[in-house]
């Protein structure tokens, strides 16, 4: 038996042509029931996100799967043309070894994001149901989730964080622990301040105190992110209650200054305030970061660290390939005693007859 | 054989220790179970050598700068053990085997380990005076290691320069917490120690050696210390960097100023 694998992704076809061939939800219990009824293909799973659209499928002969699946595609396509070309194909072992960096994201748009491992796991469970699979891909996509555990848990692939919006909620994080007790004022209401503060508030934050120059716009931006508006004038008599702060305003010169803030943190007993300054020109006057308790950190030295977290998981990838190289060696082994095992007279039951992942 | 107990208690500390050493030098580190599980095991066989010890002298094994050492190691761990909870996987426990393994190794090889030459003593209050002295500067070793993970903490998120193992640390907030409750914690078990021997121990004489004297007052140094450091965080707004860098200086004094108190017990004894 051999695991092929036939997709396109974002490094391999732009995104019209990605959306021309993703499989919606909705269809793929029946286009996976479709497949796997198709000859050549014993068992089949289906990944379709934003950035790939690839078919797993476990086949006797790689060519007559490849066929069957291209003629799938082919018929999906309809007006469009096909471009088979443009479909990468991967036999045993880099279909396996395909797998297992796609779980481990090593092949996504941002390298050692996890999210891609909660739509593998979806799409795998989507092709269980369908009774699409049988034993060698449970096998594998079971070994894939133990790789990408591994992987994550043994090297630094997924260390620190690469936006400069969620590298301000780990720090937030790490200053403050859990953000449920963390006020948060916005000055301005520039666009990255609001992502900003949409990522604080998935974190569970207790409140946030929108205010800007236009009261109108403040109100907008307060009712994005769940807060209350107040008057700009009145930023500093809110002071004494918030734990962040985000400048996001246009002002030319700095609004937040050590002079003004100084006298207010001597009240704040011991609680530290982080200020994340997002704005160009700054918000935020640089000798703020030497009082007492104040972690400043403004758009640049966001950036910074967002790239060396970048910069740690891509000096990870070697570790984590051979880490990889170790587990398609297994399952290669695996697959070979199996055929072989078959060979010798044991049957091979069909996917309809399993119900149990291995 | 209590040696033996202590040399297997020391060699958990050291593996915990290098392992955590090795990964963060690699800049791989990751919370694990593994520290907790030596500090377990480290703290049995700590258990069982202060249990034999105990049982050979027939009272508290703390008649000597070894077993001082070897006691206030045991309390630094059980203290970890029951307050660190929250901080079982982080690390703490990697900050505190360092200093236990360099407790005991110390007291391993100082040659340190002599029988006393004073007469036992069976007075109640002052065995409880001691052991319950030696829990209370276990508390203060802990806040000392957290003091140390806070400086540390603190320096990084101050100069933007954060290391792989940042991510492991503690919320620094909660570090603070940590810390404030560890002195307040150390700080009682020093006064409930001085109220058991100012109850049941016998009050030197004024024209008693000024050995004695010194003896009598170093208890009573270490707890003015702390209670300056907790004064004046409530009243003086100490802020949590200075407490932090505070706990770590009071506790090296209090342990550079130990050795000395052992040398004038061996000299004087009331």
């Amino acid at each position: 038996m051999n695991v092929i694998c036939l997709g396109i992704n974002h490094q391999t076809a732009s995104v019209e042509l990605r959306e021309k061939f993703a499989v919606a939800d909705t269809d793929l219990i029946h286009a996976a029931t479709q497949l796997v009824a198709t000859d050549g293909i014993e068992e089949i799973v289906i990944v379709s996100t934003c950035n790939r659209v690839e078919f797993y499928a476990a086949a006797h002969q790689p060519e007559v799967g490849f066929s069957a699946l291209n003629q799938f595609l082919a018929d999906r396509a309809r007006e469009h043309q096909y471009d088979e070309g443009v479909f990468y194909k991967y036999d045993s072992p880099q279909s396996i070894r395909h797998l297992f960096r796609v779980v481990s994201g090593m092949e996504s748009m941002v390298i050692g994001e996890t999210e891609i491992l909660g739509q593998v796991k979806k799409a795998y469970g989507t092709a269980s149901t369908a009774g699409s699979t049988s034993r060698h891909l449970n096998k594998l996509f079971q070994r894939a989730f133990n790789v990408a555990k591994e992987v994550r848990t043994k090297t630094n692939i997924t260390r620190g964080s690469v936006s400069v919006g969620s590298t301000a909620v780990d720090l937030a994080e790490k200053i403050f622990g859990r953000l449920a007790h963390c006020n948060v004022m916005i000055l301005g209401a520039g666009e990255t301040a609001e992502l900003t503060s949409k990522t604080l508030l998935s974190r569970g934050l207790k409140s946030i105190v929108v205010a800007n120059r236009s009261f109108e716009r403040a109100v907008e931006l307060a009712k994005v992110v769940e807060g209350r508006a107040v008057p700009f004038e009145e930023w500093h008599t809110h002071f004494l209650e918030i734990d962040i702060l985000i400048g996001s305003t246009a002002a030319p010169l700095p609004v937040v200054t050590r002079e003004k803030i100084e006298p207010m943190m001597k009240q704040r007993k011991d609680r530290p305030l982080f200020v994340i300054d997002l704005a160009v020109p700054r918000d935020v006057d640089p000798a703020v970061n030497d009082l007492e308790g104040v972690y400043l950190y403004d758009i640049d030295s966001l950036q910074a660290i967002a790239k060396q977290s970048l910069d740690i998981r891509r000096k990870e990838v070697t570790v984590c390939e051979q880490m990889i190289e170790r587990h398609v060696g297994d399952f290669i082994n695996w697959l070979s005693n199996d055929s072989a095992r078959l060979a010798a007279g044991a049957s091979y039951l069909p996917p309809n007859r399993q119900s149990t992942p291995l | 054989m209590d040696r033996i107990l202590l040399i297997f208690s020391t060699f958990c500390f050291f593996l915990g220790f290098a392992y955590t050493l090795f990964a963060l030098g690699r800049g791989r580190y990751h919370p694990s179970l593994l520290n907790f599980s030596v500090m377990g095991v480290g703290f049995v066989f700590q258990t069982l050598f202060l249990y034999v010890r105990g049982r050979e002298l027939g009272r508290c094994p703390l008649t000597n700068l070894f077993e001082v050492l070897i006691f206030m190691s045991w309390s630094l761990v059980l203290i970890y053990l029951l307050i660190g909870t929250s901080y079982r996987l982080s690390l703490l426990g990697v900050f505190t085997s360092p200093l236990v393994f360099t407790f005991q190794v110390f007291a391993l090889l100082a040659q340190i380990d002599k029988p006393s030459t004073l007469k036992p003593s069976h007075n109640p209050w002052l065995s409880m005076h001691a052991s319950i002295s030696m829990v209370a500067y276990g508390a203060f070793a802990l806040s000392c290691v957290a003091g140390l993970m806070y400086l540390v903490q603190a320096k990084q998120l101050k100069t933007h320069r954060l290391r792989p193992f940042f991510f492991d640390l503690p919320p620094i907030a909660d570090l603070a917490v940590v810390i404030n409750r560890l002195l307040l914690l150390g700080f009682v078990l020093l006064t409930l120690g001085l109220i058991a021997v100012g109850i049941g121990g016998s009050k030197p004489a004024p024209s008693e050696n000024p050995l004695t004297l010194i003896k009598a007052a170093w208890p009573l140094g270490v707890w003015l210390l702390y209670a300056a450091i907790l004064v004046a965080k409530k009243w003086r707004r100490l802020s949590p960097r200075y407490t932090a860098a505070l706990a770590v200086a009071a506790f090296a004094l209090a342990l550079s100023t130990l050795w000395g108190l052992n040398f004038i017990s061996e000299k004087v004894h009331f």
